[in-house]
């Protein structure tokens, strides 16, 4: 009963989402309709999440004799994780995606009190056209409260590789960040149907931009991580086509993030930056329809299904081709970047945006090109990985880093070339340090850490010097920027360091053997059986010289019988140690393996640091006077209606 | 002139859309095509299944034209295509079998119970002869022309319809 | 949805389940190398290999038995003192350029791999034209005027 319950809110919430839609764009969009559009965006979400709830429920309940419950968890899985089985399989975790862009459409209409009615009409209808696209697809192909006529008494079970924290939390928070670019893609889209895309258009889209990216940062990381401790070999980035997916959008979005920046404040840039806006979720649908048509083959995409990424695609096209005809026909042709010189701050993330949108192609034409490779030459196979990314991707991320260093210290309009003496300096100390700080602690000198390490310190010491230099003028946004792009240098620093001074020994063990990687010893001295709430595993104890102990899993769970791997992990700051079972071998001893990663940490440290100097930007003061539900004064009347005038604001 | 350009975005769009389509019409993603078709039959010594110590080579595949199957007694999928193989036999079709990564006392109560379609199975235990065949799972089947290169190559069961819409084709194409 | 359509997808997840247990069930083996050189060649070929069997992933991280089997091929075909070419023609031979993920350079590929180089040359192109420009426009535009208007009361 309540599972029909949950059924029926969400049909509600698609007649909400329609209705949302029908008045954002045909009404007049004042008074009572106004009202009515922000009390529909409220309700919408109060309806998806009642959906949600039920279940949820049906999940903590075991009811197997809902379909997808009974394919996704099982009696015996702890309780937290029956609820995080809810987001496990393709439909549930695409009714979290629906709530979400309620969430966020809910958000915009609490937030967006100040926006002139014509673009608050057109991004609430936008949105709510979006999710109707969403729910519609939900409810007709994937829906997850379908019923099971004589359904079993036990259900089939979670993966148990999804049985882990990272998953509770991984997709919920790359969700937010993938449809929080939905707001930035509405943004555009009102934008341009209303006419008006000028810097106060800039203003009120940057805040929602920032937030989104910052939640797409923290998803990646988190992904990351996850795949790092549980897929059991020490990788954290694959260029697995899922992964491209996640970090097509995140390019794009940073891309934004810095372009809105000029169009806000020089009022350039106009129209890159809404193509950046429309990009930037379109690839996120793109991801959307990658991890789950089955059209590319992924280690992480849901059961293949072509009914869905028919469904999938078609409102790819209708969202994606909508708005770039819209595009087409009203964003502003006059080639508004025409104000700046050499070398001023402009041309600096003019140079960020190209080099930015070039990594993105990049990725995109790997990821796609076997997909391409196979519709021309009729069903020949091929692949493209690491190697491929590894070669075309790193050189541009180095050429950014060079970029993004210089960056600070530009000014709008024209630098003055003095200034740029300062980050000479800074260079010549970080190549310097780049150079001797590997060789100091390892002994070793390898171009990529020396090229990583120096980029790192160029960018952190330039900050610094720019720091003191604004002293004074520190403002939210400014310190925002400084702590984002030094948790770039952070994750740079980390990757250039793990990936080339990480050590790995596959090694054969028995109880009471030691091995010996990268001065450290590790013995291993117990091996028990563990009993864990629904598997059994196999526990080795591994000790360190150091006095480090590491408990390394082999389990094997009740339901599907599939075994896992579970790494012993010893985190820090400085490098972690990393030993994991392989199998047993005939003679009682084990395959183990051991990893040493140094600065493995730094990776997602930085990732984090960049998500929040994100955040921190938007605190800025003057998007906080935006927000808020104040009486407006004829002054920021006219900053937030500046194109046509004062207009009146209910 | 500018407005023109502001359309490029859409047709780059279209095109990537198209490529995604396109995707759909040739499904299947598990599916490798032989990268040995219209090569010889890799060469092989390997023993002869239930039949002590006779061994077989790439020689006793030539002269005919044959199917050859990858099966093992861990395959379902194996048990599921055993019948038509058998229909197949009764066509007048050689089959060989390869027996592969199995064991070879499990392999011959197997065929003992389900019946045997094979003129004869190869015991391929550490699956080389597998990896020289780019065999990634069971059941595989090729068809051999008469002087023992690959013609074609089907991976996953072998049914009714694999035969009428595929292999029977191909022999005719051969003959 | 009745129980039997339940049966069928139930066996269509564990059919998936088949490919996914590449994943998780890591790939340790034990092969005792002469010397650490041998260790980590070994190590970044299995890297550039992908498993025919799974969904996507290398041999290095495969547990699926297919890939056991090539990665014994590559030690032995080391051990045979094989370079790293005649290994990856190896496995193309038998598996095509699917098992490479690293793909050759041959005409069906120059897009893959001379894209990237075009768009560079065209950014770089982008940039130097932007840098050379001097003496800024003057900021009449009606539009600029708005810009500075709002910047003055924030």
């Amino acid at each position: 009963m309540i599972v029909e319950l949950g059924h029926f809110a969400t049909v509600v919430a698609f007649v909400m989402a329609l209705a949302l839609a029908g008045i954002g764009y045909w009404t007049a969009w004042e008074g009572v309709w106004r009202r009515t559009a922000e009390t529909l965006a409220w309700a919408q979400s109060g309806a998806i999440a009642l959906g949600f709830a039920a279940l949820v429920y049906a999940f903590v309940t075991s009811d197997f004799s809902v379909l997808y419950v009974a394919e996704n968890s099982n009696t015996a899985l702890p309780w937290y994780y029956r609820v995080s089985a809810t987001w496990g399989g393709h439909e549930g975790s695409f009714l979290l995606w629906t709530l979400v862009t309620a969430g966020w459409t809910a958000a915009v209409a609490l937030r967006g009190t100040r926006l002139p009615d014509d673009i608050l009409g057109r991004v609430l209808g936008t949105l709510g056209l979006l999710n109707a696209g969403f729910l519609l697809f939900l409810l007709a192909t994937s829906s997850p409260f379908e019923r099971l006529v004589g359904g079993p008494l036990e259900g089939s079970d979670l993966n148990p590789l999804l049985q882990d924290f990272g998953l509770i939390v991984h997709p919920p928070l790359l969700y937010v960040g993938y449809v929080g670019f939905a707001v930035a893609f509405s943004f555009a889209v009102a934008g341009l149907a209303s006419g008006r895309l000028d810097a106060a258009w800039a203003r009120w889209t940057r805040p929602w931009t920032n937030v989104a990216w910052a939640f797409l940062t923290v998803g990646i990381a988190l992904g990351s991580w996850w795949a790092y401790y549980e897929l059991g070999w020490g990788g954290w980035w694959f260029w697995d086509p899922v992964e491209n997916a996640s970090f097509m959008p995140w390019l794009a979005g940073t891309a934004l993030v810095h372009s809105l920046a000029v169009t806000e404040k020089r009022g350039a840039f106009k129209s890159w930056t809404v193509f950046l806006a429309i990009a930037a979720f379109s690839l996120s649908l793109l991801g959307a329809f990658i991890v789950r048509s089955g059209v590319i083959t992924s280690v992480h995409s849901f059961a293949a299904d072509p009914e869905r990424g028919l469904f999938i695609l078609w409102l790819l096209v209708l969202a994606v081709g909508g708005a770039l005809v819209l595009y087409g026909l009203r964003a502003p042709a006059i080639g508004s970047w025409a104000r700046y010189e050499g070398l001023s701050r402009e041309f600096m993330l003019l140079a960020n945006n190209l080099l930015l949108v070039l990594a993105l192609a990049v990725v995109l034409i790997g990821t796609l090109y076997p997909l391409a490779y196979e519709a021309i030459t009729g069903g020949e196979k091929m692949s493209v990985g690491a190697p491929y990314f590894n070669t075309s991707f790193v050189p541009l991320a180095l050429v950014l880093a060079a970029a993004l260093a210089v960056a600070p210290i530009a000014r709008w309009k024209r630098t003055p070339l003095g200034l740029f003496a300062r980050a000479g300096v800074a260079f010549a100390i970080a190549v310097g340090l780049g150079v001797l700080l590997p060789l100091a602690l390892t002994g070793t000198i390898k171009l990529g850490a020396v090229v990583a390490v120096a980029a790192g310190i160029w960018i952190a010491s330039v900050l610094v010097v720019d720091l003191r230099h604004r002293r004074g003028a520190w403002t939210r946004a400014y310190l925002g920027m400084v702590l984002a792009h030094f948790g770039f240098a952070v994750s740079m620093v980390g990757i250039g360091v793990t990936s080339q001074f990480s050590h790995e020994l596959d090694v054969k063990l028995a109880v009471g053997e030691s091995a010996q990687l990268n001065g450290v010893t590790y013995l291993f001295r117990d091996l028990r059986a563990v009993q864990g709430p629904n598997y059994v595993a196999d526990q080795g104890v591994f000790v360190t010289d150091s006095g480090v102990t590491l408990r390394a899993e082999k389990r094997r769970y009740a339901a599907g019988g599939q075994v896992m791997t579970e790494a012993g992990i010893a985190a820090g700051f400085a490098r972690d140690l990393y030993v994991a079972l392989g199998e047993p071998l005939p003679d009682g001893a084990w395959g183990v393996r051991i990893n040493d990663k140094p600065l493995v940490r730094w990776v997602w440290l930085g990732a984090l640091l960049m998500a929040a100097g994100g955040v921190l930007a938007v605190l800025d003061r003057r998007y906080r006077r935006l927000g808020r539900r104040a009486r407006p004064s004829p002054q920021t009347a006219a900053r937030a209606a500046p194109a046509t005038g004062a207009q009146a604001i209910s | 002139m500018n407005r023109a350009r502001l359309f490029a975005p859409l047709l780059g769009f279209a095109t990537l859309a198209v490529v995604l389509y396109l995707g759909f019409s040739l499904r299947d993603p598990h599916l490798l095509p032989s990268a040995l078709l219209d090569q010889p039959f890799p060469s092989f010594d390997l023993p002869v299944l239930g039949s002590g110590d006779r061994r077989a080579t790439r020689l006793d595949l030539v002269g005919e034209v044959r199917l050859v199957n990858v099966w093992a007694t861990w395959c379902p999928t194996c048990l599921a295509e055993h019948d038509e193989l058998k229909r197949i036999r009764d066509t007048g079709l050689s089959v060989v079998g390869i027996n592969y990564k199995d064991d070879s006392a499990d392999a011959v109560a197997w065929l003992a119970r389900h019946g045997d379609p094979y003129a004869f199975s190869v015991v391929d235990t550490d699956g080389d002869l597998g990896v020289d065949l780019g065999v990634y799972g069971a059941p595989e089947t090729f068809l051999l022309d008469v002087d023992g290169v690959i013609r074609y190559k089907h991976v996953g069961a072998v049914d009714e319809m694999v035969w009428r819409k595929e292999i029977a084709p191909a022999i005719a194409a051969i003959q | 949805m009745k129980a039997r359509e339940f049966m069928d997808r139930a066996i269509r997840v564990a059919l998936l389940l088949a490919f996914a247990t590449c994943l998780g069930a890591s790939a340790i083996d034990s092969f005792d190398f002469p010397d650490p050189e041998a260790a980590a060649r070994y190590q970044r070929l299995l890297a550039e290999f992908r498993c025919p069997k799974c969904l996507n992933e290398s041999l290095a991280s495969s547990g699926a038995p297919i890939a056991v089997d090539l990665r014994r091929a590559v030690r032995r075909l080391m051990e045979e003192g094989e370079s790293d070419a005649a290994i990856r023609a190896y496995l193309q031979q038998r598996y095509g350029d699917f098992v490479l993920y690293d793909p050759p350079l041959k005409a069906s590929t120059w897009l893959l791999w001379f894209s990237p180089v075009l768009l560079l040359a065209v950014v770089v192109g982008l940039l130097v034209r932007a840098a050379r420009r001097r003496a800024p426009a003057a900021l009449s535009e009606v539009d600029s005027d708005r810009v500075r208007r709002l910047l003055d009361n924030s």
